[in-house]
């Protein structure tokens, strides 16, 4: 657990200790076309737990969320500053493949996206990409990625039918899944549940509560309760700076930043 | 059209003279209590013990709207800070009543016991404590750091006027058995208005918690004497 703070003690963006790190980032800044999007972001994600990022829209948290695994290379107008580590290692320098860091820090997005195939198939997608030819192999990892997905039970008799009939919480949780299916060590996910129901919504929180344990969490959401019901630290973004990081009890109950305490008692615009 | 930070806003506001009515209830509550005591008024001390289901409404009703603006407003920082500190003080308050109407019905015991010195720590202890009650009060409104420092510093005055109404209590039954029953009960008033005085410490340790975030002890232990 995040430990409390007071108010004095506490700086605004907490430095988390390296040891407990997963990401060190220095200076991060973003520009499309010139255009700054993003400035000077340094903070220390944590290992292992669940990072919330929020703030209005527009203030650069799926910007940012890209940078983690070079998505944002995808985008020609784009240009990166400072630096990023991961594990110790910058992940921005020209030695490292995007293809290899992207199947370490697996992404999953706003709007379900499984591709028009079948369950199987879906899973199979990317371990199949990374070489794995066996049949049985590959029925080993659908199975025990499904499980760790908690859509096992829901979909075993279903195997061969197009994901695309699942319900959209379900197809959420199979893109979990799919992104699980090449053993990352980082699932970003940029407003996973914003397009779902309340239940979906609480299984995939339970989810991702159950998926901290292997896997380092970073979560873009617009629903503050989300942030707070399942993250250990949170991130508040405004205007393409990160003005506070901390403990989410700390940013929900004392932020320090008065921009912080107006946006999260709903006071902007 | 208003927006629901407005709604909200006046919702929290509302709360706020709530809390204050209910505040000023019980502070007066205390201070006929006491009167009645003193001036052997027995009208007077029913009239407090029949207050007592008002404020116990008022208490109802302040709990009641701090549950509904949780649970449809989900208040975060600040907000939050100042439904939970709410929360408690209407209890505080509350229990300042509960113990208003001890005194008073300590007052109805002794409106039969002759009077062997006219009252004068308990009246002040009784001052001391109303003060507490008020500044604490004050300082939820005004956030007046000042306010909170002017109730822990009354509190010391209280402790150590119980302290000599204890003493001088011992002796005169010591002196004079026949004032036992008078005394001990005079004893038992004084504890009220500690325990009085304990409240209103409470209260503005809540404020102070509402403002910056930070949950203190602000009194060193409350001793009894
Ligand atoms: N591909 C792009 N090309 C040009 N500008 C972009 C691009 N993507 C984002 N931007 C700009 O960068 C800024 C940050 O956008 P970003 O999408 O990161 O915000 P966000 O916080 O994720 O917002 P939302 O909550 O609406 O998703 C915005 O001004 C946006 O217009
Ligand atoms: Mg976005």
């Amino acid at each position: 657990m995040p430990e409390q703070a007071s108010l004095a003690s506490r700086s605004a963006t907490l430095m988390l200790p390296l040891e407990n790190s997963k990401f060190e980032i220095r200076g991060l800044g973003v520009e499309y076309d010139g255009e700054s999007a993003l400035r000077d972001v340094t903070i220390n994600l944590p290992k292992q737990q669940i990072t919330a990022l929020i703030g209005p829209s527009g203030c650069g948290k799926s910007t940012f969320l890209r940078c983690l695994n070079r998505m944002n290379d995808l985008i020609p107008s784009a240009r990166m500053l400072g630096d990023i580590f991961m594990d110790g290692n910058s992940i921005l320098s020209s030695n490292v493949d995007p293809v290899e860091l992207r199947k370490r820090v697996g992404m999953v997005f706003q709007r379900p996206n499984p591709f028009p195939m079948t369950i199987f198939d879906n899973i199979a997608y990317g371990p199949r990409r990374h070489g794995v030819r066996s049949h049985s192999m590959l029925e080993q990892i659908v199975e025990e990625t499904l499980k760790k997905s908690a859509l096992w039970d829901e979909v075993k008799d279903k195997m061969r039918q197009p994901a695309l009939d699942l319900s959209g919480g379900q197809q959420q949780r199979l893109c979990i899944a799919r992104a699980l299916a090449v053993q990352p060590d980082v699932l970003l996910m940029d407003e996973p549940s914003s397009a779902l129901d309340p239940i979906s919504t609480f299984k995939i929180e339970e989810l991702m509560l159950e998926l901290k344990e292997y896997y380092t969490i970073i979560i873009v959401t617009h629903n503050m309760y989300q942030a707070s019901r399942v993250a250990d630290y949170t991130g508040f973004f405004l205007l393409g700076e990160l003005v506070e990081f901390g403990p989410t009890v700390e940013i929900f109950e004392r932020p320090i930043d008065s921009r912080t305490d107006d946006y999260v008692r709903g006071r902007f615009g | 059209m208003q927006s629901p930070r407005h709604t909200f806003d006046t919702q929290l506001h509302a709360l706020e003279q709530r809390l204050l009515r209910m505040g000023s209830f019980v502070e007066e509550m205390l201070e006929d209590s006491v009167k009645a005591l003193v001036d052997k008024d027995v009208s007077l001390a029913e009239e407090v013990i029949r207050r007592d289901d008002v404020a116990d409404e008022l208490d109802l009703d302040i709990e009641t709207s701090c549950m509904h603006m949780l649970a449809l407003q989900q208040p975060l920082s600040k907000d939050l800070r100042v439904i939970g500190t709410a929360l408690k003080i209407t209890t505080d308050l509350e229990r300042i009543g509960d113990y208003s109407v001890d005194i008073a019905k300590t007052a109805l015991e002794l409106v039969s016991e002759p009077v062997i010195k006219p009252l004068v720590r308990i009246p002040q202890m009784a001052q001391a404590t109303a003060r507490m009650v008020r500044g604490a009060l004050e300082a939820f409104v005004s956030r007046d750091p000042d306010k909170i420092e002017e109730v822990v510093r009354l509190d010391d005055e209280v402790d150590e006027l119980n302290r000599q109404v204890w003493n001088m209590m011992i002796q005169e039954m010591q002196e004079n058995p026949s004032t036992v029953s008078r005394a001990a009960h005079l004893i038992l008033v004084a504890r009220y208005l500690e325990r009085i005085a304990d409240h209103a410490v409470n209260v503005a340790e809540r404020v102070q918690y509402m403002e910056t975030g930070v949950l203190r002890q602000l009194a060193s232990s409350h001793q009894m004497l």
